[in-house]
């Protein structure tokens, strides 16, 4: 269950308006596309839902309450660039999360408990299609395995919320697509809702449930920072029903 | 006609160049010594059979005053005074370097310090340090310190905030703390600029083992070039500063070594 709501909430730096009153549900297991041009504040959305920044005002709340004030388990994102840790191996950086949990002092498991880990992350891996690269540091992959590792990470914390920041954004056309089928096969399995930043609109159909567009309200040359970002469509692009039918179907 | 930036040496064309100054350096000061000796031995340019008999007697030759083979003696002296003050800059470099870098109210605290602190130029007060210390290792020890660690502990502050702040988010949102991200997190992504910051201080720290033996010392390879600068002792002095720059030399290659040997350093970001 995560059940995502903003209520009027608004960002701005100084006296910079990045995002206005801005409210919005987003229903559990929706994924949810955000489109928008270039400094629009669509990374600035992702990073209030991540607790990295905090609203100007107004709150976030998932399943009626409102977010933890700083970055937590709840929520696992995936950066365009630099989401893995790259002094960790392949399977290191998938165990990282579950080993920090575990063990308080030394973030590190040992003997049985890590061999449950192991296979647990194998696992994980193999799902990912990096099993064989586990033992691999991340500068030795690609940007698209790179971004697996990434979501793999992501996903052994079990987030109830899945952000993604263009995490296509640097891949050739062909991995691209193959990314896309991975994570809408993630997206089922794991039941999560997803908040996915891109500026590929078609890529935006293609993955989201629901796409919505925030743009500037009124684009003003001679002070272009007084006025800030509000939803300017929002479009069901994969009909609920149709899609529950498809989830049971499958 | 090709650019001349744009020609290369081969390898062993490379080879040969690179040995070229050495080679000719020697040469050079075989044929002047030469010439300077042809009416009897020269104090200032001494032949190559000078160097090698003055260092026999101080390699092989036990001393009498002191019981010891001097230049093993001055050798090991030195290098201790350096090892453990390059050992005492690291740790206390990586381990403020990274509390200060990592956590901001310890940032605002000491920053705007330690960037004033680094500016004192450590051997104006040396003076200080003899008065406070006396003229014992301790104040030796302290001078190095002094004059190493604040640029290392900048060093490893500065490696802290190259760490992409989206690394730092996605240890939080896999539940990290804050004591798991400096040691699962910053340790080893600092550890390896710790060790090419001490390779950078090399030389600084050559200085002041040098500056502080110069003024006082029972033993130390900076003591005897000093000792025996009273007898214009060139056939010391030369070799003494030859094996300065080769023991400097060494620690330089062990150090790169080690920063490549690291697994996570060896490979280059890639796409
Ligand atoms: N920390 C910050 N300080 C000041 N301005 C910021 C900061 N972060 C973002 N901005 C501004 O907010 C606007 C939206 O940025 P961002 O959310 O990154 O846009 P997008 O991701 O849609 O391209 C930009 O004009 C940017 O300059
Ligand atoms: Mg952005």
């Amino acid at each position: 269950m995560a059940l995502i709501e903003f209520e009027n909430v608004s960002k701005h730096y100084g006296d910079t308006i990045v995002l206005e009153n801005l409210s919005l549900t987003i229903e559990d297991n929706e994924f949810l596309a955000v489109v928008g041009p270039s400094g629009a504040g669509k990374t600035t959305l992702l990073r209030m839902l991540l607790s990295q920044e905090a609203p100007s005002s107004g709150r976030i709340l998932i399943d009626g309450a409102p977010i933890a004030p700083e970055p937590m388990p709840d929520r696992g994102v995936v950066f365009q660039r630099y989401s893995v840790l790259p002094h960790r191996t392949v399977i290191g950086n998938v165990m990282t999360g579950p080993e920090w949990q575990a063990a308080p002092f030394t973030g590190r498991l040992f003997g049985k408990a890590r061999q449950l880990l192991k296979a647990r992350a194998q696992d994980m891996l193999d799902r990912v299609g990096l099993g064989g690269h586990a033992a691999l540091y991340p500068a030795q992959l690609s940007g698209g395995q790179q971004q697996r590792l990434a979501i793999a990470q992501a996903l052994m914390m079990n987030p109830k919320v899945l952000l993604l920041d263009e995490p296509f954004g640097a891949l050739d056309p062909g991995t691209r697509r193959a990314m896309h089928k991975l994570v809408l096969e993630l997206w089922s399995e794991h039941q999560m809702t997803v908040v996915m930043i891109t500026h590929d609109l078609s890529e935006a159909f293609h993955l989201g449930t629901r796409v919505i567009a925030v743009d500037k309200r009124r684009h003003d040359p001679h002070a272009p920072h007084r006025y800030g970002s509000i939803i300017t469509s929002d479009f069901d692009a994969k009909p609920r029903l149709a899609r529950q039918l498809a989830r049971a179907a499958g | 006609m090709r650019r001349v930036i744009n020609r290369h040496p081969s390898r062993r064309m490379k080879i040969l160049m690179g040995a070229l100054p050495f080679i000719l350096a020697i040469a050079i000061y075989a044929f002047a010594a030469d010439a300077r000796g042809a009416d009897g031995p020269d104090k200032l340019m001494p032949g190559l059979n000078a160097f090698t008999s003055a260092m026999s007697r101080l390699m092989f030759d036990i001393d009498r005053a002191t019981g010891t083979r001097l230049f093993w003696a001055d050798t090991w002296a030195s290098l201790a005074r350096l090892g453990v003050g390059l050992g005492i800059s690291a740790l206390i470099g990586l381990v403020i370097g990274v509390l200060v870098g990592f956590i901001p109210f310890l940032r605002a605290l000491f920053e705007p310090f330690f960037a004033a602190f680094s500016l004192i130029p450590p051997l104006a007060v040396l003076p200080i340090l003899f008065i406070l210390f006396g003229l014992g290792e301790l104040s030796k020890t302290v001078l190095i310190v002094f004059g190493i660690a604040p640029f290392i502990i900048r060093d490893v502050m500065l490696r802290v905030a190259e760490i992409p702040r989206e690394q730092i988010v996605k240890a939080q949102t896999l539940g990290a703390s804050s004591w798991q991200m400096i040691l699962g997190l910053v340790l080893p992504q600092v550890f390896p600029r710790l060790i090419s910051s001490v390779r950078l201080s090399l030389g600084a720290a050559w200085l002041f083992v040098i500056a502080a033996e110069a003024i006082t010392a029972e033993a130390g390879l900076g003591y005897r070039i000093f000792l025996v600068r009273r007898y214009l002792a060139m056939d010391v002095i030369l070799p003494y500063v030859l094996w300065i720059t080769l023991l400097a030399f060494a620690m330089d290659y062990a150090l790169r070594r080690t920063h490549d040997a690291i697994p996570w350093t060896r490979f280059k970001e890639g796409g």
